[in-house]
């Protein structure tokens, strides 16, 4: 293999006592895009922190370019060539574009004085060489996630990258600004740079990548040619299990009036001539790019969002939403997209969130708080919705991801809505956890509730939903049958125009 | 264009402006070079402290032990040059005082830098402790009998104006206050470790990423801090001919208001030379000439509170605004 760019064979790692990687082999060649898949905590991250020289491995070998290196550290692993991309992206959000390109070049060429003129040739050069515009002098934190990925990887590649480490890279990216990114990265491909490409997104992985490894439980479980894997197959590799999900079949009783109809609502800009039913039992899934009016269309349900026009009915009773408090009156829930900000307390712990909308009704004498009661609620919740934690008492943020949308779960489910509206309810969760998730809204669902699920996760919709409406510039565009459809059908119709 | 008349720095320059103007109209007496002098007076002291706290707020700290670092330095100062060199030319006490300083900020920098406590923290501590070893070890009593190369100092001048009560003077002091200002400007706009003092405040774990040594920053911000109180100390002993350990102490609050009026940002990585001279001049505008518009000087205090609230609450505002905006766009 003349071609190699690093080699790591047989590596071994532990930390405080647990083998985080045992016996992993990896080779990159240049000009190939590598994928990197498990779930959270099989040692992925573990594994780019050795490769970029953050972690001293325990056992093992690593090859760069043809030279052994005993002791890796981050400044010899950047010499070689390798840029890791993190999630945050490591910018300075205070600072210009052109600065946070060039930032890391005057610092390490040891210039003492800075040159305004050789910083913006720097950045203009950087940004030329991946043919993108950006406004050079404005801040980085004015830039949108798209742009600052496309930032980091300029910087990448003014540090004469050869291998470029991704984490996660297309997570928060809408569905056009992946294509965007993936042509990037095809770019430099073919100047001979090699991706590692770290994601639990299973259809990217298989768009992109050329080999692909998997990893679980700090080992890795396959490595092969992209040819030889398909959705099931990663799936079933990355769980240790396989992942079948069934689809929600369910037909309503339309004899019953429906739990909510929206007639002709209109809200200025972002939604036009909205009407549909939702009938008790059902999962309707809305979908649709960023900006088609999808979340907008939960706002407004939700009272977030004012309505210009159109009638809101719930149980067949007109109901005005003009605030969130009047649409909880109306037994109406919601899960934003963005957990982290809008729907948890991180430093506060599991129980407290759970009980956190229901507190009202835990009283005891006196008035106060019932220790009792709420204990009580907390194991109903934490127990019904299996919520891995050794103690409820720990703060939320002690959770994974998965778990964290379990715990927003059961705070809406506490207050025993009719309809719940969830934005994203799988947004960052490990492949294992969605489909509990997934299982959860659907039990949910047969015990009569209703559900809008908001999502751009292809699978995930036709998993779940009964009915799925797509949305395109505020509009109800079509309603599609999951049955008659397949992720293709779905994922052209969602891009079209 | 928009994009300059919204910044910090234009806001402030109008408002002196206007400030400075209805001043005037009420108070025909204000509006001459004399009261020109006496503001420019005002502000070394205050400026030369406000240039530190602008280095300290730009990388994301914070440091409210300056004034005890500066009142300790200067009475130190006076104390050992009128036992050992009581003829001393005024260059050594400006010497002895800013190293005295730099090792108090020393201080400061291994409390932070080591054990990565908050500045905040640290700095109140120092602060207790300069303060009450000052007054323990080294004395409490105001020195009238300092060193004749300050007072001499004091009656220097540069610029004389004769006006109809007398001759105004522009004590030269100004030129340090000028001096550390540009210096300040240099390090932050063109140096690669003033680059590492605004990307650290933006995101320390960044910084460390890039390759900077925050540690290194970090001596060097809160050494410079503790020189620049130093001579800022002595200055001040030096105007008013005697080393009182009881003063100073106090006006943290209004140096860091006239930082934080001047653009930076409390959360660090945002803050520029101009605007805190402009964040010092309308402090200093309005805790000395408030009173000749008839406004009592107690309630000077509210004044600049709620000037504060206000500066601080504008960028604020707009800052919310441009977020919407970028949402907007990234929707469309």
């Amino acid at each position: 293999m003349a071609d190699e760019m690093i080699r790591l064979t047989h590596i071994d790692k532990a930390s405080a006592g647990v083998k985080a990687l045992q016996d992993v082999s990896l080779t990159i060649e240049r000009g190939k895009i590598h994928c990197l898949v498990g779930e959270n905590g099989c040692g992925k991250s573990t594994l780019i922190k050795i490769i970029a020289g953050v972690y001293p491995r325990d056992a093992g070998e690593i090859v760069i370019g043809g030279k052994e290196f005993a002791h890796l550290h981050p400044i010899e692993a950047i010499r070689q060539g390798i840029q890791v991309i993190y999630q945050d992206f490591s910018l300075f959000p205070n600072l210009t574009v052109a600065e946070n390109i060039a930032l890391n070049e005057e610092l390490a060429d040891g210039r003492k004085w800075v040159s305004w003129g050789s910083v913006r040739r720097v950045a203009e050069d950087a940004l030329a060489q991946i043919d993108v515009k950006l406004p050079l002098n404005d801040r980085v934190e004015d830039m949108s996630v798209a742009n600052k990925q496309l930032i980091a990887i300029s910087k990448a590649l003014r540090q004469n990258a050869q291998l470029i480490i991704m984490d996660e890279p297309t997570s928060a990216l809408t569905e056009r600004e992946v294509r965007a990114l993936f042509d990037v990265i095809h770019k430099l491909r073919a100047r001979g740079i090699a991706f590692l490409f770290v994601s639990h997104k299973l259809n990217e992985v298989l768009e992109i990548s050329e080999t692909i490894m998997v990893m679980r439980n700090g080992r890795v479980v396959s490595v092969g040619d992209r040819k030889e894997y398909n959705h099931a197959r990663l799936a079933m590799e990355m769980t240790g299990h396989s992942v079948g999900e069934k689809a929600y079949v369910f037909t309503p009783d339309k004899r019953q009036p429906p739990l909510l109809r929206v007639e002709g609502m209109h809200a200025a800009g972002a939604l036009h001539d909205i009407s549909f039913e939702l009938y008790r039992g059902e999962i309707v899934g809305v979908t649709g790019l960023l900006g088609s009016g999808r979340t907008e269309l939960a706002l407004a349900l939700y009272g977030m969002l004012p309505i210009s026009s159109g009638q809101i009915y719930i149980d067949d009773k007109p109901a005005s939403i003009r605030s969130i408090q009047s649409a909880i009156d109306h037994g109406i829930g919601y899960v934003p997209e963005d957990r982290l900000t809008e729907g948890l307390f991180l430093e506060q712990s599991i129980g407290r969130n759970v009980v956190v909308r229901v507190i009202d009704q835990l009283r005891g004498a006196f008035g106060l708080t019932d220790p009792k009661l709420v204990d009580e609620q907390i194991d109903t919740w934490v127990g019904s919705l299996r919520i891995k934690t050794s103690d409820p008492s720990l703060p939320v943020k002690t959770l994974s991801g998965g778990n964290q949308q379990r715990v927003v779960l059961a705070k809406w489910l506490a207050s025993k809505p009719k309809l719940m509206i969830l934005n994203g309810p799988t947004v960052g969760v490990d492949i294992g956890s969605k489909g509990e998730l997934h299982d959860m809204i659907k039990e949910l669902a047969q015990q009569g509730m209703g559900i809008l699920v908001i999502s751009d996760d292809i699978p995930e919709l036709l998993q779940t939903c009964n009915r799925i409406l797509l949305m395109r510039r505020g509009r109800i565009e079509a309603e599609i049958d999951p049955q008659a459809t397949n992720e293709d059908q779905l994922a052209t119709k969602l891009v079209e125009d | 264009m928009s994009r300059i008349l919204l910044r910090t720095e234009t806001i402030l320059f109008v408002t002196i402006v206007v400030l400075t103007a209805v001043i005037s109209i009420i108070n025909p007496v204000f509006f001459t070079i004399g009261s020109l002098f006496d503001l420019l007076r005002s502000s070394i002291v205050l400026g030369i402290f406000a240039m530190g706290v602008l280095l300290v707020i730009i990388s994301g700290g914070i440091d409210v032990s300056f004034a005890a670092i500066a009142v300790f330095a200067s009475y130190s100062t006076v104390r050992i040059l009128g036992i050992v060199m009581p003829e001393a030319p005024l260059w050594i006490a400006f010497a002895v005082s800013a190293v005295i300083g730099l090792g108090l900020g020393m201080i400061n920098a291994f409390f932070i830098s080591k054990f990565k406590l908050p500045p905040l923290i640290v700095t109140l501590g120092t602060l207790s402790m300069f303060r009450g070893f000052l007054l323990f070890a080294i004395g409490n009593k105001i020195i009238r009998d300092i060193p004749p190369s300050m007072p001499a100092f004091a009656r220097t001048w540069l610029v004389e104006v004769g006006m109809e009560a007398g001759v105004s003077r522009l004590h030269p002091a100004v030129l340090i206050t000028a001096a550390v200002a540009i210096f300040v400007w240099l390090i932050l706009d063109f140096t690669m470790l003033g680059r590492g003092i605004y990307a650290l405040g933006g995101s320390r774990e960044s910084a460390e990423r890039a390759g900077f040594n925050i540690s290194r920053i970090q001596y060097f911000i809160y050494g410079t801090v503790g020189v620049f109180a130093g001579i800022a100390g002595l200055i001040y002993a030096s105007l008013n001919r005697q080393a009182n350990p009881q003063e100073l102490v106090g006006t943290e609050l209004n140096v860091i208001a006239a930082v934080v009026l001047g653009g930076a940002s409390l959360t660090g990585g945002r803050g520029t030379v101009i605007g805190t001279i402009l964040g010092v001049a309308l402090v200093v505008l309005m805790n000395n000439s408030l009173v000749l518009v008839g406004i009592p000087s107690t309630w000077q205090r509210v004044a600049v509170g709620v000037i504060i609230l206000i500066g601080t609450g504008l960028p604020a505002l707009q800052a919310k605004r441009k977020s919407r905006q970028i949402a907007r766009v990234a929707e469309s």
